[in-house]
């Protein structure tokens, strides 16, 4: 018969564990009918412009925007949403109209835009995100790269329904 | 005559190895002039910021202190032209981050050391031009100066270290380095925590 062999060295351990876990918010269980809608991000709409068109492909490409709409509460996925995308990249700065372009989420509420690189401007390599469409409230996402030298970034989007 | 001529050919690299770096970053092709006006200025700063205390201190040699003081004054000057440069050029690429900076509200933490040492080079420079108005004993004038110059140098220190730009990261951490070991070494000569009457 195996023991379970509760010693206060396994206790220290697995009481540390938990301790450490704890704080991270891992223990929490899961709770997709409490989840929370994303705030938008200091800076995030800065040089927004307006109704983006709808395009396959901000100018050459060569670097991918990804992320996922989901809504606050179930956190049901969102297809047909516009999300609205720029940057400064080695085709232009944030405020062109030729770095800017929006795209839609996909029937699992994902989305994923090709653009060109993001250079790092005023001292962080970063993009811009915006959803700005009405039916939910509007959100205004400023990820920012791991590296400058990251072929794709990731931004993620839970939305409050108005 | 020799010793002399070697620290100004030091200190002359010592500002010009930076800008030459910064000139050839890969970022300045995705740049607009403006842009790159105002990156340069920055450079141009933190390079002035490092002629203050070699002056103050009076470590140049073949300038007399009247001349060291002179020329204090006007690379002061600069260092105030080079910041509004700085921050007019950025103003003029992207006016909603500029806005943030100044406003304390930026995402990017570098921003608010930036923004604190531009204010306390305006107030450090104001002391300058107002010191003979103001009718402060000397050297409490000179602490008043001194602790103003600290903020500034350490948030341009700061400011430069967290930003990812168009400054080379082995010319930027040198050139900060040596602001740094300059203001202490100056601030240590001059005793200027010593305000007592002589």
């Amino acid at each position: 018969m195996t023991k379970t062999g509760f010693s206060r060295r396994s206790m220290i351990a697995l009481g540390g564990a938990v301790l450490a876990t704890g704080t991270t918010g891992l223990l929490l269980p899961a709770r997709a009918a409490g989840l929370a809608p994303t705030p938008s991000m200091r800076g995030g709409s800065n040089n927004y412009r307006p109704g983006a068109p709808i395009v396959t492909q901000i100018g050459d490409g060569g670097f991918w925007m990804t992320g996922t709409v989901r809504r606050a509460g179930d956190g049901a996925p969102l297809p047909n949403q516009r999300i609205q995308i720029w940057a400064h990249t080695t085709e232009g700065h944030e405020r062109d109209p030729q770095s800017h372009g929006a795209t839609l989420t996909d029937a699992n509420g994902e989305f994923r835009l090709e653009m060109p690189q993001i250079v790092p401007a005023f001292g962080q390599p970063h993009g811009h995100l915006a959803y700005d469409s009405g039916e939910f409230e509007t959100v205004f996402l400023r990820p920012i790269m791991a590296s400058s030298k990251d072929k794709t970034l990731a931004a993620h989007f839970v939305l409050q329904p108005l | 005559m020799t010793r002399a001529l070697l620290i100004w050919t030091v200190l002359a690299l010592v500002l010009a190895v930076p800008l030459v770096a910064a000139a050839k970053s890969p970022l300045l092709a995705w740049r607009d002039p403006v842009y790159i006006i105002a990156g340069i200025a920055g450079v141009v700063g933190m390079g002035l910021l490092l002629m203050q205390p070699l002056l103050a201190g009076r470590y140049l040699p073949g300038l007399s202190p009247l001349a060291s003081r002179k020329w204090h004054r006007w690379v002061g000057v600069s260092l105030i032209a080079a910041i509004l440069i700085h921050v007019g050029g950025l103003w003029i690429t992207s006016p909603p981050d500029v806005v943030d900076a100044l406003l304390f509200v930026s995402p990017t933490p570098f921003s608010a050391w930036g923004v604190i040492a531009m204010w306390s080079s305006f107030a450090a420079a104001i002391l300058g031009v107002y010191r003979q108005r103001l009718k402060l004993r000397f050297r409490v004038w000179r602490l008043g100066h001194t602790l103003l110059a600290a903020v500034t140098i350490v948030g341009s220190v700061v400011h430069a270290m967290l930003i990812e730009g168009t400054m080379e990261i082995m010319t930027k951490s040198a050139l900060c380095a040596l602001v740094l070991m300059a203001s202490v070494r100056t601030l240590a000569k001059l005793r200027v925590w010593d305000v007592r009457r002589r």
